[in-house]
C-alpha cells in the first residue's frame, strides 16, 4: 500500500508494505544510503535518523509510523552545508572504516543542537551516555566524543 | 624506504604498471592493498607525492583491481612496507626519468621546483612531457630516493572522512548500477544440517521476487528491490526444513580439544623443556568474532563472457582464483575490483559474499547482483579468529634471570584465505550440492610471521628456547586471519609469564624486563609508556597497573601499553598509556589512529567476548550475545610515537593488540593479586582463576 512520508523536507510517497523497516524505505526505495544497515534490531545505531527531530532507529522503525512525520536523514541534516558535529569530525579526524559514523552523526546532532541552544557545551559523560547504544569496532571512540563536544562548545 | 627484494614490486616489475601520467594535471597511482578502514589510501598518495614533489590532490590513488598490480592480501601490518616500498621506489624512478627528458629541453640545470621542471625562466610540467618519458621498464630500486618535501610526516586528513561523514555513497552497500537485482541468503541453522525440503513456489511466485536459487543447502533469495529480498528472505526461512547437524563439540571444551587432536606440528625453535621450571602455567582465548558494524556486501554482473566483481576483499587476486576455481571458469574470465566496505580486521565474510553474488550473477546473467549477509550470518558463519592454548615453563638462576623458555602453542591454523588451500575456502561452495568442505585452516610461514607461532618466540634474552606450535588437522569451527593472528594470545601469555616472574622474584616488573632486553628501540618505547603513565606511582584502592610489551612478529613496529584497572566485581580499564615506534611515521594521526584502535579493539576482545557455539551452532548471533566495547567502557587512552626519521617505515595496524591484551592481564594481577590466564577477562574467569 502507499504511505506518505516527508523526507528531508520533501513529500515523498512510497508503496510498500505497513511493516517495511523505514530503513529500507530510505535505502532502497528513495535511494537515501548515507543511512546504514548494521544489524536490522536497533542494536548498534548505524541506521539512526531523525523522526520530528528525535533520533530514532530506522532498521526497527516500521514505515507506517513514520508516516505523516517528518524524516531527517544524514543527507537532509542541514540546508546548507555540514552540520558543526560534521565539521568536528572531519577536523579531528574522528573515525576510521566510518561505517558507524552517519547513525553517530545524527546522534550527536541532535545532543549538539540541544545543546547549543542551551548555551552550555556538553560533557564527557553526558556525550558517552548519549552514544551508548551506537557501537563502533575501530576503536575510534575517543576521537568521537572529542569531536562532539567541541561542536558543542563552538 | 623500501624493504629489499620487494614482493610487490617482484610481481609487478613494470613502472607503467604503477605510475600512470596521461591525463593532465594527475597522476594515478595503482595499488593492491586496500582501504579497510585503516586509511592506507591516505598514507600512499602522500608517500607518492613526497617522491614525485607534487601535490597531493594531484595525485589519484587507483584500488585494488585484477588489472592493476597484484599484491597479493592486505594482511599482516605490511602494506607501507610493501605497496609504500614499490610506490616510492617506482614515483622515484619516474622523477628520475622525467628530470632527463627535462634536461634535454632545458638543459643541465633543470630541477623540479614546485611540481614543475624548470630552468629559472621556462618551466614544464611531468605531463607536458609524458608523450617522451616511456615508463614501461622496470622499477629500478637502487635510485637514491629524493630529499622529502614535509609532505611525509605530515597529518595530512584522510581523503575518504568526509564521504563518510556526509553520508555520501563511498561503500560497496551503497553502489546501484542499472537493473541491479538484490539477494539474500538463508543459511542453515548450523554446521552440518543439511536442507530437506524446500517448497519455496510460494515465494518465488511473488511478482517482484526474480528467483529463488536452491543449490545443495545454498538458498538464495533473489529480488527487484532490497525490500523484497529481504522480505522474502524471512517467508523462506519459514518454508525449509533441516537436518539436525551431528556436531557435538561446545566452545567450553575447546581446550581439551585442541590439546587432545591430532596436530601438525612446527619447531619454531629447537630447545628442551627447562629441568627444573620456576613457572609454568596455560593461557587460552577462545574463538573471537570480527564483529564489524556493517554485514558483507558483493555486488557481481556474468555479461559478454567476463564476471565482474566488485567486493570489499583483503585480495582481489586470491580471492579471482578461488572464484574462478570454485565456478569452474577461466580465471581470465573473471575480474575483482576492490570497493570500501564496513571496518576488516582480517579474514571476514568479505570474500564469502563475493562468491555468493558471483555465484547468483552466473544464474542470473546480465543484470548486476547485489548480496548482503544479515547480521546473524555475520556474526555466526564468518570465520572466527582461532581459539588458542598456549604452555609456557621457564627455569631462572637465583636472582631471577630466565635461563630456559619453552612455548607450545595449540590450535587452529590462522588462514583459510581464498586460493590458500588445496580447494575454495568460500563458504557457500562448501554448502553446495557437491561442494567440498572448507578445509582445515592452515599457517602462514614462519618468514611471513607465522601465524599460531606468531610472536611466540620472546623478545628478550631467556637462554635456551624451545618453542613448538601444534596446529590442528581438524576444525571444529571455521577459523582464519583476525587482526594480529596468534600474536594477541602469544604475547598475553609471554607478558603474564613475564610479569609472574617479576613479582615471584619481587622485582619491579619494568626493570624485570629491562633486564632481559637488549633491543634498544623495545627499551626505548617500555621507558616511553612507562613515564607517560607516571610507573611506579601510589595506586588507588582496588586499582592495579599493568605493562605488556612486544615488538610486531619479531620483525615489525615495537609497541608498549601500560594499563590501569579497577577491579571490584568487574574490570573497569582507568587509562591506556602506549609508546610506538614503527621507524619513519608517514602520517603521525594515522598512526596514532591505528594504534589507539588496535588497543581499543584488543580490549573489547580481552575484556568481554567469546563466540558461543553447541553442536555445530553457532549461539553468539546477535549484539546482545556477541557484546562489544561500548562508548561509556573505553578509557583514555594516550599514544607516544617515537618517530625515527632514518629508519625504515613499519606497519602499525597489529603492533598494539598484543601488548593490550597483556598489560590488562598484568593490571589485573597487580589489583586482584589474582592472575587470571584464560580470556576473556570477566568476573566469571576472575572468580574461576580465585577459586583454582
Amino acid at each position: 500500500m502507499d504511505h506518505d512520508l516527508t523526507v528531508n523536507g520533501e513529500q515523498c510517497r512510497v508503496e510498500c508494505s505497513d511493516t517495511t523497516p523505514l530503513l529500507w524505505v530510505l535505502r532502497d526505495a528513495l535511494g537515501l544510503t548515507g543511512t546504514r544497515f548494521g544489524c536490522g534490531v536497533g542494536s548498534c545505531g548505524a541506521c539512526t535518523v531523525w523522526i520530528d527531530g528525535q533520533p530514532t532507529h530506522s532498521c526497527d522503525t516500521p514505515v507506517w509510523s513514520a508516516a505523516g512525520h517528518h524524516v531527517t536523514t544524514v543527507e537532509g541534516l542541514t540546508d546548507a552545508g555540514p552540520h558543526p558535529v560534521q565539521e568536528t569530525i572531519i577536523a579531528m579526524q574522528a573515525g576510521q572504516c566510518g561505517y558507524c559514523l552517519s547513525g553517530i552523526v545524527m546522534r550527536s546532532a541532535a545532543l549538539v543542537d540541544d545543546a547549543r541552544s542551551q548555551g552550555r557545551p556538553l560533557t564527557d559523560l553526558e556525550v558517552r551516555e548519549a552514544l551508548e547504544g551506537h557501537l563502533c569496532r575501530c576503536g575510534a571512540h575517543n576521537r568521537i566524543v572529542a569531536a562532539v563536544i567541541e561542536a558543542s562548545e563552538a | 624506504m623500501g624493504i629489499p627484494g620487494n614482493p610487490s614490486l617482484a610481481a609487478t616489475p613494470l613502472l607503467a604498471s604503477w605510475l600512470d601520467f596521461s591525463m593532465p594535471g594527475m597522476v594515478h597511482a595503482r595499488t593492491g592493498k586496500s582501504e579497510l578502514g585503516q586509511g592506507i589510501d591516505t598514507a600512499l598518495v602522500q608517500i607518492v607525492a613526497d617522491a614525485l614533489g607534487v601535490d597531493q590532490d594531484q595525485v589519484v590513488l587507483v584500488k585494488p583491481d585484477t588489472r592493476g598490480p597484484d599484491e597479493t592480501f592486505t594482511a599482516g601490518s605490511l602494506s607501507v612496507q610493501h605497496s609504500g616500498g614499490a610506490l616510492v621506489a617506482a614515483a622515484t624512478h619516474a622523477r628520475v626519468l622525467f628530470t632527463r627528458a627535462a634536461r634535454e629541453q632545458l638543459g643541465d640545470d633543470a630541477v623540479l621546483a614546485n611540481g614543475r621542471f624548470t630552468d629559472g625562466a621556462n618551466a614544464i610540467s611531468y605531463w607536458d612531457l609524458a608523450a617522451e618519458v616511456d615508463l614501461e621498464t622496470p622499477v629500478d630500486m637502487s635510485l637514491e630516493h629524493p630529499a622529502p618535501t614535509g609532505v611525509i610526516g605530515f597529518s595530512a586528513p584522510r581523503s575518504d572522512l568526509a564521504d563518510k561523514v556526509l553520508g555520501r555513497p563511498r561503500y560497496v552497500q551503497d553502489m546501484r548500477l542499472d537493473g541491479m537485482v538484490f539477494a539474500r541468503i538463508v543459511r542453515p541453522p548450523s554446521r552440518g544440517s543439511r536442507l530437506l525440503d524446500a517448497d519455496v513456489d510460494i515465494v518465488r511466485e511473488r511478482h517482484d521476487i526474480v528467483d529463488v536459487v536452491i543449490d545443495g543447502d545454498f538458498v538464495a533469495i533473489v529480488a527487484e528491490t532490497e525490500i523484497s529480498a529481504v522480505q522474502g528472505a524471512t517467508a523462506t526461512a519459514g518454508l525449509l526444513s533441516w537436518s539436525h547437524s551431528d556436531e557435538t563439540l561446545i566452545d567450553g571444551e575447546v581446550t581439551a580439544f585442541l590439546t587432545s587432536v591430532s596436530t601438525d606440528d612446527t619447531e619454531l625453535s629447537a630447545g628442551s623443556v627447562p629441568d627444573a621450571p620456576v613457572l609454568s602455567a596455560r593461557y587460552t582465548r577462545p574463538f573471537i568474532a570480527h564483529a564489524s558494524i556493517g554485514p558483507s556486501c558483493a555486488i557481481a554482473i556474468d555479461r559478454a563472457g567476463v564476471l565482474q566483481v566488485w567486493s570489499h576483499t583483503q585480495g582481489v587476486y586470491p580471492l579471482r582464483r578461488d572464484i574462478a576455481r570454485a565456478l569452474g571458469r577461466d580465471e581470465s574470465s573473471v575480474h575483482v575490483s576492490h570497493v570500501e566496505g564496513a571496518g576488516c580486521y582480517g579474514h571476514n565474510p568479505a570474500d564469502d559474499v563475493a562468491y555468493d553474488a558471483a555465484l547468483l550473477a552466473t544464474r542470473i546473467p546480465n543484470r548486476p547482483v547485489q548480496v548482503t549477509w544479515s547480521r546473524e550470518d555475520e556474526l555466526s558463519w564468518s570465520p572466527f579468529g582461532p581459539a588458542m592454548v598456549v604452555d609456557i615453563a621457564a627455569a631462572t638462576d637465583d636472582t631471577g634471570i630466565i635461563t630456559s623458555w619453552s612455548w607450545d602453542g595449540y590450535g587452529n591454523g590462522h588462514s583459510s584465505r581464498p586460493s590458500t588451500l588445496p580447494s575454495p575456502s568460500l563458504l557457500t561452495f562448501a554448502q553446495q550440492q557437491d561442494g567440498t568442505p572448507i578445509p582445515p585452516s592452515g599457517d602462514p610461514p614462519l618468514a611471513s610471521g607465522a601465524g599460531t607461532g606468531r610472536n611466540a618466540l620472546p623478545g628478550y634474552r631467556v637462554g635456551e628456547v624451545r618453542a613448538i606450535a601444534h596446529r590442528a588437522k581438524e576444525m571444529p569451527i571455521r577459523a582464519s586471519a583476525l587482526r594480529s593472528l596468534g600474536a594477541h594470545l602469544n604475547v598475553f601469555a609471554i607478558e603474564s609469564h613475564m610479569d609472574a616472574l617479576a613479582r615471584l622474584h619481587d622485582i619491579d616488573p619494568r626493570e624485570y624486563r629491562m633486564r632481559h632486553l637488549d633491543d634498544e628501540r623495545g627499551r626505548a618505547v617500555i621507558e616511553a609508556a612507562a613515564e607517560a603513565s607516571g610507573w611506579g606511582r601510589q595506586m588507588a584502592e582496588d586499582h592495579g597497573i599493568g605493562m605488556g610489551y612486544a615488538r610486531y612478529k619479531g620483525s615489525g613496529a615495537w609497541c608498549a601499553v601500560v594499563a590501569e584497572v579497577e577491579a571490584v566485581s568487574e574490570i573497569r580499564v582507568a587509562g591506556l598509556w602506549i609508546a610506538v615506534d614503527c621507524g619513519r611515521v608517514i602520517n603521525p594521526n594515522g598512526v596514532a589512529n591505528q594504534i589507539e584502535g588496535g588497543a581499543l579493539q584488543s580490549l573489547s576482545w580481552t575484556l568481554k567476548e567469546r563466540v558461543r557455539f553447541s553442536a555445530g551452532r553457532v549461539e553468539s548471533r546477535t549484539w546482545e550475545e556477541y557484546p562489544i566495547l561500548t562508548f561509556g567502557e573505553v578509557p583514555p587512552v594516550e599514544v607516544t610515537l617515537l618517530d625515527r626519521p632514518e629508519e625504515p617505515w613499519l606497519g602499525a595496524g597489529e603492533a598494539s593488540m598484543g601488548p593490550t591484551a597483556a598489560a590488562l592481564g598484568n593490571a589485573v594481577a597487580d589489583a586482584l593479586g589474582v592472575r587470571v590466564r584464560d580470556l576473556p577477562l570477566t568476573s566469571d574467569a576472575i572468580v574461576a582463576a580465585m577459586s583454582s
